[in-house]
């Protein structure tokens, strides 16, 4: 047994012991000691990417000294170790740009428990990505929630503790869903671990037994996780939870902590259920039409909204319809578009809410979007982030949107029946995106004009709100850092994707 | 009609109506203890009005008395909360019939119970208990099975408690370091204290005599986790709920003297470490396939079982511990 | 219906509490009872993984005697997993009802409609 396979198991307990450690540690000490152990940990998920790629195999871990059906197990593949590297890059930046954000929304003496919070929804990530068992699932599940809910309101304004129980309440409906599924699979297979568990739905399948149990835990799970997700009808508490949190907790909550349950869920649909079963079952049509509809209502909403995060929020809900539809098409390619547009949007996601923070800070930390106005020369590097940020979902060639874009169509024609509304979705859907996300960046680079109309209202605003903060990432490295670097992984992600869409692919081979 | 809107106030079903939906307090007449007028006569102006912790004199969201151009606005948004409610009604009978009737559809269709040809009676528990205590060393199957075998998983759970306190600790500790005087204030707003009976001579004696009782059981049930039910955190629920008794009959000050949120951090940060070295010790060495070298001793001795006993102790800690510091917080907003 | 769901009288009951609990989490307006709705969902879960672990006739699976026959015991698996579920239920119980405390702080409100409408009121002044 090579070195290398202990990796996936090292980066989740250094990531939980570096947050049990910084229960004592002072702040300042608690943040290094994250970034290192994010650095860490992403380098390991490098390294077991590599020697995924390197042997061409998945390989199970035994957590433990007790084989399969017995103990715990962890799984590492070609498609785990590049999401871990992903997810690893992406909260690395979020924490770097919003961090002097976080040193003013925090209490000074609470900056600890707040990087406890990151530390351990980094492991639980983790966990459920490398997860070949599904009540650790569900337990890292709930960590994930909890330390969710701990980076929304550790802001402790109004609207963030209000967004934060909703997030609480939307959160356990979809986990009570979730465990009452598992519990209905373990009832009919008797298995927890993944691969025994297949095997005996594969043996349940053929003898045509339990056929209604299958169809509603394959009902239950899928709609617990698109709960939790915040899939269209569900999407109520999205809005709120991103666009009142810290700059960091945004970034990481609308980039890393939806897609770490899609990712579960795609896990289990492969790994559990065997995809063939689930296509049966018309769950992913239905999955496919609440997709279609939260790309065009997110787009809707977001073309109605003012607040700029709100905006970026709604087009959240937007992207994960996307997502869903891809898992919804049902075929290989749809799954691989849905994969890919997962890395795209976690990427891009978190470049829009870290550079936002940059524009909203010359603009007087006023909510409405029309404040923009112009703050693309004022600080120039952020608004050439949000621009990237915008082109890649409206799909500009070269981004990474645009693969994804392509590779949802290309995928489409695959599948006769749902080719006409995925293209027409599509469309449609880009038009809209294009609407709110251009006339964002437009207003970006408009300088206000020097009416006397302007002129009043500036003063009134100025009277009205005087700006309560400083700009506080002038002349500091971490947020041009934070926003070179993400634009350069959405350049990665545009230009070089066809590696990453040929390992996606070996990686869903290795589900089987 | 009317007569009968009449008797409506007054019918049974709308005083149940009105208990079912918390409108009245039973509890309202009856309450023996009364608050303790505030001592100093300045500080009486709003005793129980919610400070704003962002420190605003006057909170603008509690004025009882709306100005006469708010009060259209009042009403609409009145309508709408109670057009929301009788939507709110309706859509919940709807869904909880709904979801009850496909799970019960489902139900109809699962294995029978208490049979022992049921598909999860299979390979998986058959080797849990046939060779459970020799290779895990505990008599309580349970114990072994969420210690051992499936040991990633409990230390999840730690991990979930450990989170959970922290986010209560964001929520509910108040820092009096961090700003002056809103914070002392906020302080003495959640110190319930005032509410709590001093000195109660019952509660006292019978503490007495319980407390060391309680203790004594929590610590027998955490050790015995391994030979008899119980375990880690049912005997620090036990614990926590002996020292929470004790806080209740002789106050925050004594307490205070052995118990504090430095003492708490310290227990919590050795028990989870010890936890997670043990734990990564034994993960590793098993995926490794290396001998992990720990005795397994006699089955059924209270030294034995190898990691069992130590993880038991150490989860109970934290679970005694936690259980406090939340009863604390919630109490007081410290330790 | 038909007759397993009398066979099955146990899980029916946990299922009936679970839809009344998931109701209750989801739509009713008072905080605290959607704290109360959510622990009923997650009882009724443990009751039905309890109730599947039962087998009729036989004992707790500890160990007595030195018996250590498939027969004798009760399927370990899923008390183990309600003792986990336990932990995460009481974790999340304790986080909402301190979340429940400072809104109610805050707002002098626990119906979450109130809430919100109040939480906006306060972003527009």
């Amino acid at each position: 047994m090579s070195f290398v396979q202990n990796f996936p198991f090292f980066s989740i307990i250094i990531a939980m012991f570096s947050g049990i450690i910084s229960s004592v540690l002072d702040g300042k000490r608690a943040r290094n000691l994250c970034l290192s152990v994010i650095v860490l940990t992403t380098g390991m998920s490098l390294a077991v990417l590599h020697f995924c790629v390197r042997t061409g195999q998945s390989y199970t871990y035994m957590m433990g000294h007790f084989p399969a059906p017995w103990g715990n197990e962890i799984r590492a593949g070609i498609l785990e170790g590049l999401t871990a590297v992903l997810f690893g890059l992406v909260m690395f930046f979020s924490v770097t740009g919003g961090m002097d954000h976080t040193a003013v929304d925090v209490e000074t003496s609470k900056q600890n428990l707040f990087y406890i919070m990151i530390d351990l929804m980094l492991s639980s990530l983790l966990a459920l990505i490398y997860t070949n068992d599904l009540f650790t699932a569900y337990v890292f599940v709930e960590i994930n929630t909890i330390a969710g809910c701990g980076l929304i309101m550790i802001r402790q304004i109004g609207r963030s503790l209000s967004s934060a129980i909703r997030y609480m309440i939307m959160s356990q409906l979809g986990s009570g869903l979730f465990l009452i599924g598992l519990s209905l699979l373990y009832d009919v297979t008797g298995h927890l671990l993944m691969s025994p568990a297949r095997e005996a739905v594969a043996g349940i399948e053929a003898a045509g037994l339990y056929q209604v149990p299958m169809l509603v835990i394959m009902a239950v799970v899928s709609v617990g996780l698109a709960i939790k997700s915040g899939l269209y009808p569900f999407h109520y508490w999205i809005p709120d939870t991103y666009g009142y949190a810290t700059p960091t907790a945004s970034a990481v909550l609308s980039g890393l902590v939806s897609k770490g349950y899609i990712f579960l869920l795609i896990k289990i649909f492969y790994r559990v259920l065997g995809r063939e079963n689930v296509i049966a079952s018309e769950i992913v049509n239905v999955l496919f039409v609440f997709g279609l509809a939260g790309m065009l209502m997110g787009s809707v909403h977001a073309i109605l909204e003012r607040d700029t995060r709100r905006m970026i929020a709604y087009s959240s809900v937007a992207q994960i319809g996307y997502i869903y539809m891809g898992i919804g098409l049902g075929t290989q390619a749809g799954m691989v578009a849905a994969i890919f547009h997962m890395f795209t949007h976690s990427a891009t996601k978190a470049l829009l809410f870290i550079s936002a923070v940059g524009l909203y800070e010359v603009s007087g930390n006023r909510k409405d979007f029309r404040s923009l106005q112009g703050s693309g020369y004022r600080n120039p590097l952020a608004g050439i982030g949000f621009t990237v940020g915008s082109l890649s979902m409206v799909g500009f060639p070269m981004l990474s949107g645009f693969i994804s874009k392509l590779l949802f169509a290309t995928s489409a024609l695959q599948s006769p029946h749902k080719m006409l509304p995925t293209v027409i979705a599509l469309a449609i859907s880009t038009i809209l995106n294009a609407v709110y996300f251009l006339r964002l960046v437009i207003t970006l680079y408009t300088i206000p004009g020097d009416s006397p109309e302007n002129k009043e209202k500036e003063l009134a605003n100025k009277e009205k709100a005087p700006e309560k903060r400083p700009v506080l990432t002038a002349g500091t490295w971490k947020l041009p850092l934070a926003i070179i670097s993400f634009i350069l992984l959405n350049l990665t992600l545009g230009l070089y994707s066809q590696p990453v869409v040929a390992w996606i692919g070996s990686g869903l081979a290795m589900f089987d | 009609m009317s007569r009968q809107r009449d008797d409506y106030e007054n019918s049974w079903w709308r005083k149940f109506k009105g208990w079912v939906d918390g409108e009245v307090d039973l509890l309202a007449e009856g309450m023996e203890i009364r608050a303790p007028q505030m001592q100093e006569e300045g500080k009486t102006d709003k005793p129980s009005a919610p400070l704003l912790p962002s420190g605003t004199a006057e909170n603008p969201l509690r004025e009882t008395q709306p100005t006469d151009g708010q009060l259209p606005k009042i009403a609409e948004e009145r309508r709408g909360i109670r057009w929301l409610r009788r939507f709110y009604q309706v859509m919940s009978v709807f869904l909880c019939l709904s979801i009850i009737f496909v799970l019960l559809w489902t139900v109809a269709y699962l294995p029978a119970f208490g049979n022992a040809g049921n598909p999860d009676n299979n390979e998986v528990s058959a080797r849990y208990i046939e060779r459970g205590v020799q290779e895990t060393g505990a008599i309580n199957i349970v114990t072994g099975m969420i210690l051992d075998y499936r040991a990633f998983d409990t230390f999840g759970e730690s991990c979930v408690l450990f989170i959970a306190s922290c986010c209560v600790l964001v929520l509910l500790r108040i820092d009096i370091t961090e700003s002056g005087g809103r914070a002392g204030k906020r302080l003495a707003e959640s110190n319930d204290r005032l509410f709590e009976p001093k000195d109660d001579v019952i509660l006292q004696k019978c503490a007495c005599i319980l407390v060391p009782l309680i203790l004594v059981f929590g610590i027998y049930i955490v050790l015995n986790g391994h030979l008899s039910p119980g375990g880690g955190f049912s005997g620090g629920a036990v614990l926590g709920s002996g020292l929470i008794f004790y806080l209740n009959a002789f106050g925050f000050r004594k307490t205070e003297r052995f118990f504090t949120e430095k003492v708490y951090r310290r227990i919590t940060l050795c028990a989870l470490t010890f936890y997670c070295l043990a734990k990564s010790y034994s993960f590793f060495t098993g995926a490794n396939h290396l001998k992990s070298g720990i005795p397994l001793g006699t089955p059924g001795a209270i030294i034995s079982s190898g990691l069992i006993l130590p993880l038991n102790i150490c989860v109970g800690l934290v679970v005694a511990c936690t259980m406090y510091a939340f009863y604390a917080l919630f109490r007081k907003g410290g330790m | 219906m038909e007759m397993p769901l009398f066979v099955n009288m146990e899980e029916t009951v946990s299922i009936v509490l679970f839809g009344i609990g998931f109701t209750m989490l989801m739509l009713h307006r008072n905080l605290i009872k959607k704290i109360l709705g959510m622990n009923i969902m997650d009882t009724a879960v443990y009751l039905f993984l309890a109730v599947k672990g039962y087998i009729s006739g036989r004992m707790v699976p500890i160990v007595v005697d030195g018996i250590q026959d498939v027969s004798a015991y009760i399927n370990p698996v899923p008390s183990g997993l309600v003792l986990t579920g336990i932990v995460v239920s009481v974790s999340t119980t304790a986080l909402m009802l301190a979340l429940t405390i400072r809104l109610y702080e805050r707002y002098g409100s626990l119906d979450l409609d109130e809430i919100l409408m109040r939480a906006k009121e306060e972003e527009k002044i």
